[in-house]
């Protein structure tokens, strides 16, 4: 494995191994899975935490349904949403806000500050892919716990829409999927700044409050000026992480413009891995781990 | 004299704690910032509303902007004197709260200043500012009433969100890995209160605006100040309800807590 020694081997060695090029994708499947059957494992023991997070999610649910409801008012339409439509986005969205995890990932922000990291990066799988991997097993896990109880609750108390069109549903499944990966796109982005900084807690600060804002979590996007909604959806990832599945779910637009959306939220995701494939490669080149 | 040793020692905590976040300059400035621009940034969320609707829950923007900078001021400021005791689950997880309790000083004074968070200090001072201009900007007629209780308002708020803070962490006695649990009601209870009573309905109204008590944290003061009737037919002078609910629920956030540390088994780790 091409770690390459440096002085008499006693001092520090820079890392940079070499990796399986991509002509053995095929064979990584296996591996894939089960990194991300470890990382579905991983929170399944978490369970209080689940619960609570859950609970924390459907509060803010019920918060966020009483505000657009009254934002939509005796109209009862706010945006070119009805209230039914609203009320989807919102739970939808609390459910969702577990899967793609905007919030509070700093597993290689963390191992990059212990230099635990030298040890991802002597396995033979990219750092990116079992990242991804492992991120998927967590989102999978989600997916059956956090998303399902809020919207669960969501539908008992309010009248939530019900998609109209068959299309949706093989949309919505692919928006989910392309949502975590863009989301986890940004965290590996926001977390690998650590191999450049000593604290990255001011990116992690700005990435939670922008990514919030941004993504349609404190309100759909299309609140805003079209212009600036547009930019946003075209210029940045964040309506990729929860608006875009949101509004396909609601069915907000006519089929083709779900289909644009989604499609718009495939090549951000494209974006966002090359990126942090390229980051990943110019932060080994420069990364120098203590030796003891 | 024990009790001025107690304070001298509390006054040390709070001072050494102070000294250490302010020694990693740049963390600390990204820090306050960060608390800085989370205000902010809810404060956009309530203009980006108006921009859809021009009354929400039969309001204008300078009456919601009242109740909204009122509540965040409430809550700034119990967040800075008390909010640190969330980490009480880290301190029952790994055991150190056994160190605390064999110290001759009381159990919840020093969490509180072993704590302290003085980056917290930037969010406060943003929210009463903010408070300040909306006072000016709602056209309030000022009389000595709502001089007094435009003072009173946020520190009775922050007595009931501290006291919330504290009976949440207390979660953490009997359920270790309580995460975000206590969040619903500190957080959920800041949301709650930044936003007029009347959008909320049924069972969640009379819970959370009533029941806990969040409808006269800052719903009601607010209506006071602006001299408006309450559409929901409590009389004007529920505006000075909020210290009587607060001092309530300090009572029972005491036997909250009292039942909680009387309940803790060391982790024996």
């Amino acid at each position: 494995m091409g770690l390459r020694m440096e002085g008499s081997g006693v001092g520090f060695i820079t890392a940079s191994a070499a990796r399986p090029g991509e002509p053995h994708l095929i064979r990584h499947i296996p591996t894939f899975l089960s990194i991300s059957r470890s990382g579905f494992h991983r929170h399944a023991t978490y369970r209080q935490a689940t619960v609570a997070a859950a609970a924390t999610n459907s509060m803010f649910g019920f918060i966020r349904s009483y505000l657009l409801l009254a934002v939509a008012g005796a109209a009862g339409v706010a945006a070119g949403y009805d209230a039914a439509q609203l009320l989807t986005y919102v739970w939808i969205g609390q459910g969702l806000l577990g899967v793609v995890a905007v919030w509070g990932w700093t597993d290689l922000a963390d191992r990059i500050r212990t230099g635990e990291v030298v040890t991802d990066l002597l396995r033979p799988v990219h750092p990116v892919t079992s990242y991804l991997a492992a991120d998927l097993g967590r989102a999978g896990h989600a997916l059956l716990t956090r998303f399902v109880i809020p919207v669960a609750l969501g539908a008992l108390v309010f009248d939530l829409s019900v998609p109209a069109r068959p299309l949706t549903y093989p949309l919505f499944t692919a928006s989910v999927l392309l949502a975590v990966v863009a989301s986890f796109g940004c965290r590996y982005l926001v977390n690998a700044a650590g191999f450049w900084l000593l604290d990255i807690r001011g990116v992690q600060i700005l990435w939670s409050l922008v990514g919030g804002v941004l993504s349609g979590l404190y309100f759909p996007l299309r609140f805003l000026p079209e212009w600036f909604a547009v930019a946003l959806w075209v210029a940045t990832p964040f309506p990729s992480i929860l608006q875009t599945p949101l509004d396909v779910i609601v069915e907000r637009d006519p089929a083709a413009t779900q289909v644009g959306l989604v499609g718009l939220q495939a090549v951000w995701v494209v974006a966002l891995l090359g990126l942090c494939r390229l980051v990943q490669r110019r932060a080994e080149r420069r990364l120098v781990i203590q030796g003891g | 004299m024990a009790d001025w040793l107690a304070t001298n020692a509390y006054l040390h905590l709070l001072r050494a704690q102070a000294r250490s976040q302010a020694a990693y300059r740049a963390s600390f400035a990204m820090d306050v910032l960060g608390s800085v621009l989370g205000l902010a940034v809810d404060l956009l969320a309530v203009l980006v509303l108006f921009r859809v609707t021009p009354a929400f829950g039969g309001f204008t923007l300078p009456e919601v902007l009242l109740m909204f900078t009122l509540s965040a001021t409430a809550f700034a400021l119990a967040d800075l004197a008390v909010g640190n005791i969330e980490r009480l689950r880290r301190y029952v997880r790994t055991g150190l709260l056994d160190a605390v309790l064999i110290r001759p000083l009381r159990v919840l004074p020093q969490l509180l200043a072993v704590d302290f968070a003085l980056r917290r200090v930037g969010r406060a001072a943003y929210a009463v500012i903010l408070y300040g201009a909306v006072l000016g900007y709602a056209g309030i007629t000022w009389t000595p009433g709502r001089a007094a209780l435009a003072v009173v308002a946020p520190l009775a708020g922050a007595v009931l969100f501290g006291a919330i803070f504290v009976a949440t962490a207390t979660v953490a006695f009997w359920w270790i890995d309580s995460g975000e649990l206590a969040n619903t009601l500190t957080y959920g209870g800041q949301n709650v209160t930044s936003y007029p009573v009347t959008v909320y309905s049924g069972w969640f109204r009379r819970l959370f605006a009533y029941g806990l008590g969040f409808g006269f944290v800052a719903y009601y003061p607010a209506l006071y100040l602006l001299g408006r009737p309450d559409p929901l037919g409590l009389p004007a002078a529920t505006g000075w309800a909020s210290p009587a609910v607060s001092a309530a629920a300090v009572g029972v956030a005491a036997v909250i807590w009292r039942i909680g540390v009387r309940h803790y088994r060391s982790t024996g780790s």
